[in-house]
């Protein structure tokens, strides 16, 4: 295994950030791999868990942010629930995404940060979630308009796609807690 | 006993068959569950990807309103009760998060409701003798494979609900109903489901291999008690068979539906005819007779 990190300097290293914001001690690991044994996309990625965690550990900056995993992590805690050392890896992923978020440098296949976004937004207008919605508009805005579409007129009749939004909730305490994040954060503007 | 009800947004669109199928089994078995009023979403998956301290308040909301109600919390979604138990156990270990939650909730919250998944109030508080009292039908040796996913089990010190390799909860209640629980290798694997719109292809891919190591353990059905899981391996099972080019027609149950049949409600009650892959051999062997 080889790996090429840009180094950055100490005060101001990707690892002290992310292992603020998640809460976890990166040093504690020792490389053991049993987080990238058993997560179900390590194959189908371009740095495992464990590795991640190495590059952190040696001084790795901001290209570190655009490693897919960042996005393709199913957040199913199954490194975090089997590390020896008790490291919440899951949490580190997610303290990633908020930096990449907040520096505006998370673009990744599929677009998962596009879809959050809509799917606040309709928690943030009604709420609640809005499947309908959310889809519609991510299909729109990806420009993927026929995914998924043969099975829309079953899934209605079936009862699980809901017409109309989402009614009952208490709509002003959720706006409240998103109008107290700073500047439009989570959702569009 | 009563309990203050959590339905979650999926109860009124992908999960319908699961909320229905809960009201009824609770009713059937005298638990009230009473809906809090005002309800909102818990942020999901969408939330913790973006902001921790977002994903905690959006949870706390509802478990505020449980605790005017003077009610323990009863989720059946498994990211619901994931992200409820999570903010919980943020803002109890974690002074920085608290204050954060407060600040953005408006009002403060300690983290003390307790947060239960109707499956361990099914097991724990009515307990497998009563549950066998009560019912009127068998599962007749249906084979079932239980299917557990992520947000039950993991993280273990928040969830703290059944041993996170190899849980057996599910499987006690298919036993108590006369089922027989398939041992299996599947049972705790992820079901891709956090990809299902934006990475289809993997979804497709993990949910694959669950739905073939069941049938290969000779499952005539997989039960699950995850509204995610439920979809991946259900609404998705077209599209995996497109991609293996096997034939599995493997029915994904709420356990809630088996315990329904068990306790003589109408499939239709139940929300049966909502599953995309058609369950009639499920129906059919509790039919069969009545013990």
């Amino acid at each position: 295994m080889t790996i090429k990190i840009k180094k950055q300097p100490a005060a101001e290293s990707l690892i002290r950030i992310v292992e603020k914001r998640a809460d976890v001690s990166l040093s504690k690991c020792y490389q053991c791999k049993k987080c990238s044994v058993g997560c179900p996309v390590a194959g189908q990625t371009e740095s495992p868990p464990s590795e991640i965690i190495r590059r952190l550990q040696l001084g790795a900056g901001d290209e570190l942010l655009q490693t897919d995993l960042i996005w393709t992590c199913l957040s199913c805690e199954t490194c975090y629930a089997r590390c020896p050392n008790e490291i919440n890896f899951a949490a580190v992923i997610d303290a990633l995404r908020s930096i990449a978020l907040e520096k505006g440098v998370a673009k990744p296949e599929g677009n998962p940060p596009l879809f959050n976004r809509l799917f606040l937004n309709t928690v943030k207008t009604f709420g609640r979630a809005y499947d309908l919605q959310m889809i519609a508009l991510f299909k729109i805005r990806t420009g993927n308009i026929m995914a998924d579409t043969e099975k829309f007129p079953t899934m209605i009749k079936k009862g699980k796609m809901a017409l109309l939004p989402p009614s009952g909730a208490d709509k002003r305490k959720v706006r409240r807690i998103f109008d107290r994040l700073p500047e439009n954060k989570g959702t569009e503007k | 006993m009563k309990y203050a009800y959590y339905p979650g947004c999926s109860a009124h669109s992908t999960a319908r068959d699961m909320h229905e199928s809960s009201l009824a089994v609770a009713k059937a078995l005298g638990i009230e569950l009473a809906e809090i009023k005002g309800w909102t979403c818990c942020g999901a998956s969408a939330a913790h990807q973006t902001d921790r301290a977002l994903a905690a308040s959006l949870a706390a909301a509802n478990l505020v309103l449980c605790k005017e109600m003077g009610m323990d919390m009863v989720v059946n979604c498994a990211a619901c009760y994931n992200r409820s138990k999570t903010a919980n156990y943020e803002v109890i270990n974690s002074s920085v998060m608290r204050e954060s939650v407060n600040q953005l909730l408006g009002q403060p919250y300690d983290g003390s409701v307790a947060v239960r998944h109707f499956v361990e109030v099914l097991t724990k508080d009515i307990g497998a003798a009563k549950l066998r009292k009560s019912f009127k039908q068998s599962l007749n040796g249906l084979k079932v494979a239980c299917y557990y996913g992520c947000y039950l089990l993991r993280p273990p010190e928040v969830t703290n609900f059944d041993d996170p390799e190899n849980p057996t909860i599910l499987e006690s209640l298919v036993e108590a109903m006369g089922g027989e629980s398939l041992d299996w290798p599947g049972k705790v694997d992820c079901c891709g489901g956090g990809l299902n719109l934006t990475r289809t292809e993997i979804t497709v891919q993990r949910s694959a291999a669950i739905i073939d190591m069941a049938q290969k353990a000779g499952a005539d059905c997989i039960a699950v008690a995850c509204p995610m899981c439920q979809t991946s391996l259900d609404l998705r099972q077209k599209d995996i068979e497109k991609a293996t080019g096997k034939q599995y027609n493997m029915p994904i149950v709420y356990i809630t539906q088996l315990l329904g049949l068990c306790l003589g409600i109408s499939p239709k009650e139940l929300g049966f005819d909502r599953l995309m892959v058609p369950a009639a051999a499920v129906i059919k062997a509790t039919s069969v007779t009545a013990r």
